[in-house]
Formats: C-alpha cells, structure tokens, sequence
C-alpha cells in the first residue's frame, strides 16, 4: 500500500518508505513534541514536503492509508483542526468518522478507556484525540493498538500545531535555527505555546515569551526560553511573532485586568507593528480575535502567514497521519 | 470526656482480650512512653502487658512463645490518617478489609476519616461505625467526628454529640474550612469539648482546580497547578487560631518548606500546633507525575524536592512529629480515568512503616528507629488523649514486631485493602513489620 502511495506521490524523500519507517519513523502515535528529537521533527516536516506538492496537483488524493479507518475523537469542541485532519484523511483515502463530544457515549457516563475500546473493537485504525483533560492521548495511547494522534489536550501540547507552526516558518525563512520567535499572548493556559516551545528550542530557535505575568509566570524560564513583559522591547528583534487567541471566554477575570488594557499592553497594533523587522513573519493559529491580539490589517498584512499555516496544516496532518498509520500496520 | 473514651477502649477493640499468655522473648523492646530500650522479654496475660513472668496467672493455660531475637518489640503503631471508606465507599475499601491492611502494615489502632458517605457528623454515623468494627476488624478503629454539617464547612457539626459517641478528633478532611471565623469558633467549642481539631490544610482560591504542585512541571505539562501558598496560607490561619484560642490544632499531612518553616517558629513560641508527613511526600517529588499515571495524584500533591529536604529536615527536628499514611483507597475503574477526572489519594498501610524505615532511618538517617516509633506511638496518643502507643504494665497489650533489617519488594497484589491504587509497586525496602499483636492475640504475622 504504501508503496502504491509512494509510486503517486513521486517525492524523493518517500521513495522507499520502508527504510525510512524502521530508520527514521518509530512511532505508532503522536503524542507531544516535548518527546521527538530534532532529527524526527525534520523528518516530519521533509515528509510534509512531499505532500504539499499533492495538495498542488489536479487529484489532490493518494492511496496510503486506503482501506483504513481514522476516528476524529473531539471531546473538546474544535473547527479547524478537525476539519484539517479530516480533509488530511480523505486525501489519504482512508474513512473517516467523526465523533464530538456531544455524540458520544462520554455524556452518558461512559470512561474515555470505555468509549475508545470500543472503537478500537471496530478496527478503527488511527484515532485523533482533542481532549480538554492533559495526558488524556498518553492515557490511550497506552492502552490502544491504534495510534493516537493528539489534536490537542487540556494545556498541554498540539503537536501538529507546532509542526505547522515550523514547516511555515521553515518555508518562509529557509531554515529555524539561529531565528528569533516571540510568543505571544496566554501562555499558561496554552497548548500551542508548550509544543512550539519544545519544537522551536529542539531546532535551535531562541524563545522569548511575552503576556501579562499571569498568563506567563516566569517558571517558563526554566524550559530554556525567555520570559518579556515588555513588548515593545522584543518586537524590533524578532524574525517571527506568533500571538496566541486571547480566550477571554474562558478565562477568568483575575488574570488580567480587562481586553482594553490588554490590547495597550499586549496587542499588536498597526503602529506596533511598525516596530517589527521588515522580513519578520507574523503567525497566529487561529481563530482569531480582531482587534485583540492583533489588529484587523495587521493579520491581513504583507507580513502575514496565516492562511500559509492553514494550508501547511493540511501536508504536515497528512505526513503525521501517514507516518504513523504505517507503524500501527 | 477524655476518660470515658479511656474505659471504652478496651470494649471497642473487636478482638476479645486473649485469656491465655504470651511471652515474647529476647527482644529489642523500645517503649519510648517509658524511656526503655533493652533486650527483654515482653510478658502478656488476659490481653494486658504485665511485669513478669510470676503475674501470668493461669499456669495451667498453654503459654505462647514468640521468639523476637534480631525484632523489634515496639508498642502497636497508631496511624492516625486512614479512609475506610465505610459507609458508603465499600467498593474502595470496607472496615475489615481496611483493618486487615492495618495489621499487615503493623498498625494495632487507626483513625478514620469522615468523609464517608453519609458523613460523619451525626452519632447515628459514629455508633455505626464502631459497631461495624467492633464486628468485623481486628485492630482499634477510632473514629473521627466531622468539623462541618455534611463537610460544606459552613454550620458547625454537633461536636459535643459527636465526642459523647466516641470520637478521637475533628475534622473536615478532604474539605477545608475556608472561613476562619467557622473554624475560630468550631476550635474553641472543640477546646470545651475535649477534642483536637486535625485540618486539612487547603486554600480553595488560591489552589483552585490545581491537581499537581504548582512548579517545573506543572508548566511543563500544562496541569493545573497547586501552589504551595494554598497550604501555607491556611497552616498560618491554623497558628493564629491555635494561639488564639489555646487549643490544639493538627495540620494533617504537610507538604512545603513554608508549612514547615511556620510551624517551627510556632512551636517555639510554645503554640498547641503539630503536623503530620505521609510517606509519598519524602519519597517521591513533582516528577513522578510526567506520564499521567494517576497513582501520583494526591491532594496536597507530590512537591519539589526543595520541599522534601524541608520536611526531612522537620522531621529530623521535632518539627513535624507524626507519621502517618493518608490511606486513601480508589478503585481501579475510578483512578484510571484522564488525569483532570481521577480522584486525589493513594493507599498506604501496607508500605508506610516499610517506606519510612527505608528513607528515614536507613537512607537518609535523620532519625532513629526509636523516634520513628515515637512518631507512630505516643505523639499520636498524646494529641489524641488516648491509652494506646505503650508497653506500660497493665497496658493493653498491643505490640508490633518489626524486623529492620528484613529487606523486601512491595506487591501490591499481596495487599489486604481491597484497593491498589499505590506508586511503589515492586520498590525494594528495607524493614517492615513482621507480627502485629492486639490485646494479647496475633492478628497477622508474615
């Protein structure tokens, strides 16, 4: 099968997966960056390479993972990243249902070790995990043949965000070592700045983090990055911003004082902007608040790679899910 | 009140007082309540400690001999920190199975908890719970009496009642009392009463929904974080109190260098407050929660090693003066659920004794093997006000053998609770306890 795929895909660094899976590829799951060595990141971000080029051509599918089954697991109610994985699976022709959090038996009481035991006694192959509880992909992962792929827990890790996050910054700038990236925006309460934190220092990046004190407590430190309340003194330096999604929704009220005082000293607005580099990238995951942590023309910039990250997500999604569908057979 | 519970206890033992006699021979007998540390022989009759060999009355009844030559004739431990989870928790743990991990852990007396379902703040609840031990246990089960109504922390639990029923102490364990005037008034009504008050020591702002220590690796995984400001704000709240209301308070299993800190100025100062150490809490630090597993989920949580050096340090000066387990039994289906979801708590009695004679007196040697007794003998029974944790004359004879040498491999599917949601499965340790005796009678020997 995968080397029907690799026959359609006519790319280089899948020509002969076989090698490639027992050297370079040993994972039936994808848990967290915190876990994979540079080398794997890379390899990762190669084999998403191959399958941007898909993406590019009149039949945007291939046959890997054809005959398999994928379960879109949502605990946690999400649009982008499931609809991403979804269209990764389609494009990998392998079948795919989605369960959320409202359809499934978790409402009437079932354990999560329950639910997912049963849809691996249906042959599910590969299973993508947004969970709001952190650990919750290990738990599975632990206990299911299937591979787990985390789409997100608790405050933990996404580590197809952050795959993204670099496979973009790479496109854009050629490489990540040696660069600068400034996160910005709730770091406490997020999973996107845990696993671009670990990928980014894994690939030589420098780390600065900046929010408010309480959504960025200086035990940060000690993962290696550099904590900032200051913005205005990181932005001149910084070969790529990344603000987060302020989830004043969720957050409460004692973390920070209110979106206006937010916005004077966090926001990225159009005059702070001028203070970025000419070639600094300006990155967000989405969904985003205009007029919070960014302003409107700001994400609509020249500088902007957003919608590039959407676009990227969908080949590093199919790499991750290709790579690891192969261990799980 | 004090002296009723006194006369009552050898009736509330559920093992009957053994009518024949038992010598134990050659021994280490250590009895700190009496100063004594000798090779000895220990002589029982009718369920009591007697002087000697002549005051065995019955000559005509058969005389058990245990040899002890290389053990430890320690008075029964007391572990003054256990859920049995009945009533209304059997599927984690009943009295009788929670009493027979007690006599194979080395305890002759434990303390329950009230946080059962329905809660202990009625008599009703505490008359049942003696009764149902006095059926079916086969070491001392004193209970503890709630602090609140149903735990909520808001009306006072009818403490008096409460202390007619029989119970040792008060407490909301599991639950704090957020408002200090509450807890002011429940420690002065306790101070009329005759009880100590034991309180679990936990701010609920500050530690909101923490569910590990609050530091590296709380960051690292993006787990709620338990700062440890949330134990020391209320162990302050406590000291105040204590003094001003010249009572004993007890601050149940301590976890921070803070709390530590606090209450050894407090004590210097000659304030009626103690402290507690579980053995998780020096055995293990913050890091073992890196993959998830459940078994490290314990409230207060598993700190850093900067707080384990303080609390060894405590121990090792009087600061932090009892031991115990916090024995919290979950069942298997409940623990292995998403980190977030999984119940806090750990069981204990079958490696506590084992644990703290491997790292406190062996490894780490902060304190002799005759101060660990101490810690689970007559500190508990002083704070208590009860007649256990010594080998007086005309004392219950309640003993503990223990070989300190003996080294051996924790299992947990050897355990007697009916729970094992315990960390240390296959830990190697060195010294456990090889024999516990009730009134007289062997109730479990390995």
């Amino acid at each position: 099968m995968f080397a029907a795929g690799c026959r359609e895909l006519q790319a280089g660094s899948l020509c002969s997966p076989e090698n490639h899976m027992t050297t370079r590829w040993t994972r039936k799951d994808l848990l967290g960056l915190r876990e994979l060595s540079a080398e794997e990141i890379n390899f990762v971000l190669e084999t998403a390479d191959a399958f941007k080029q898909v993406g590019t051509r009149e039949i945007k599918k291939v046959p890997a993972l054809r005959g398999k089954t994928l379960v879109n697991f949502f605990v946690e109610p999400s649009t982008r990243t499931r609809t991403s994985f979804e269209l990764a699976a389609f494009r990998l022709s392998a079948d795919v249902i989605n369960i959320s959090a409202t359809t499934s038996s978790l409402t009437k009481g079932e354990t999560l070790k329950d639910t997912a035991r049963n849809l691996e006694a249906l042959h599910a192959d590969i299973l993508v995990l947004r969970h709001s509880s952190a650990g919750a992909p290990q738990f599975l992962a632990n206990r299911l043949k299937a591979s787990v792929i985390n789409a997100g827990d608790g405050a933990h890790e996404h580590p197809t965000q952050a795959l993204l996050d670099l496979y973009t910054i790479r496109e854009h700038r050629g490489k990540i070592a040696g660069l600068h990236v400034a996160i910005i925006g709730d770091i406490l309460f997020s999973r996107v700045a845990r696993s671009n934190i670990f990928g980014l220092l894994k690939l030589g990046a420098r780390v600065t983090l900046v929010g408010p004190s309480t959504l960025v407590p200086r035990e940060f430190e000690k993962l290696g990055v550099e904590v900032s309340y200051k913005i205005d003194d990181v932005l001149p330096k910084a070969d790529v911003v990344n603000l987060l999604r302020i989830q004043h929704e969720r957050q409460r009220r004692e973390y920070f004082p209110g979106l206006g005082e937010y916005i004077r000293l966090f926001g990225l607005t159009k005059e702070r902007a001028k203070l970025l580099k000419p070639d600094c990238l300006i990155m967000h995951p989405g969904p985003i608040n205009r007029g919070v942590e960014i302003d409107s023309e700001v994400a609509d910039g020249l500088q902007s790679v957003i919608l590039d990250q959407v676009t990227n997500g969908l080949a590093v999604r199919m790499a991750v899910l290709y790579l690891c569908g192969g261990i799980a057979a | 009140m004090f002296a009723a519970r006194c006369r009552e206890l050898p009736a509330s033992s559920l093992c009957s007082p053994d009518m024949s006699a038992l010598i134990i021979r050659n021994g280490r007998v250590i009895d700190p309540a009496n100063k004594r540390e000798e090779i000895a022989d220990l002589y029982i009759a009718n369920g009591r400690i007697v002087g000697s060999k002549h005051e065995i009355r019955d000559p005509k009844s058969e005389i058990e001999q245990i040899d002890a030559k290389g053990l430890i004739v320690a008075p029964g431990l007391i572990d003054m920190h256990v859920h049995l989870r009945e009533p209304g928790f059997s599927h984690k743990e009943t009295i009788e199975s929670g009493e027979r991990a007690a006599a194979a852990g080395g305890f002759t007396t434990v303390v329950c908890m009230p946080n059962t379902s329905p809660a202990a703040d009625s008599p009703s609840t505490i008359a049942w719970i003696k009764d149902r031990a006095e059926d079916v246990a086969c070491v001392n089960v004193m209970p503890t009496g709630a602090i609140s109504k149903n735990l909520a922390g808001e009306e006072l639990a009818p403490i008096g009642s409460l202390a007619q029923a029989g119970v040792v102490a008060i407490t909301d364990d599991g639950h704090c009392i957020q408002n200090h005037e509450v807890m002011r008034r429940a420690v002065e009504y306790a101070r009329m009463v005759g009880v100590p008050v034991l309180d679990h020591c936990q701010d609920y702002n500050l530690v909101g929904n923490g569910v590990v220590h609050e530091g590296y690796w709380s960051t690292l995984l993006g787990l709620p974080g338990w700062p440890a400001a949330g134990e020391e704000a209320i162990v302050m709240r406590n000291i105040l109190l204590a003094e001003l209301c010249d009572h004993p308070i007890h601050c149940q299993h301590l976890t921070t260098a803070g709390s530590v800190q606090l209450l050894r100025e407090a004590r210097a100062r000659g304030v009626k407050i103690t402290g507690e150490v579980c053995p998780h809490h020096i055995a293990l630090t913050e890091e073992a929660i890196q993959n998830f597993d459940t078994n490290y989920k314990v409230n207060p949580p598993l700190r850093s090693q900067t707080d384990v050096d303080a609390l060894l340090e405590g121990i090792a000066d009087g600061t932090l003066s009892i031991l115990c387990s916090d024995h919290a039994p979950h069942a298997d289906f409940e623990k292995e659920v998403e980190f977030d979801a999984a119940p806090f708590g750990i069981i204990g009695l079958e490696t506590e004794l084992g644990l703290f004679l491997d790292l406190l007196v062996h490894k780490y040697g902060k304190i002799d093997i005759a101060r660990l007794i101490e810690m689970y003998t007559i500190e508990p029974a002083r704070l208590l006000k009860i007649g256990a944790g010594t080998l007086s004359i005309g004392a219950r004879a309640d003993v503990t053998l223990i070989d300190p040498e003996l080294e051996w491999k924790v299992g947990v599917d050897e355990f007697e609770s009916a729970s094992r949601n315990c960390p240390f499965d296959g830990w190697k340790l060195k010294g456990r306890a090889v024999r516990t005796i009730v009134g007289g009678k062997t109730v479990w020997k390995l």
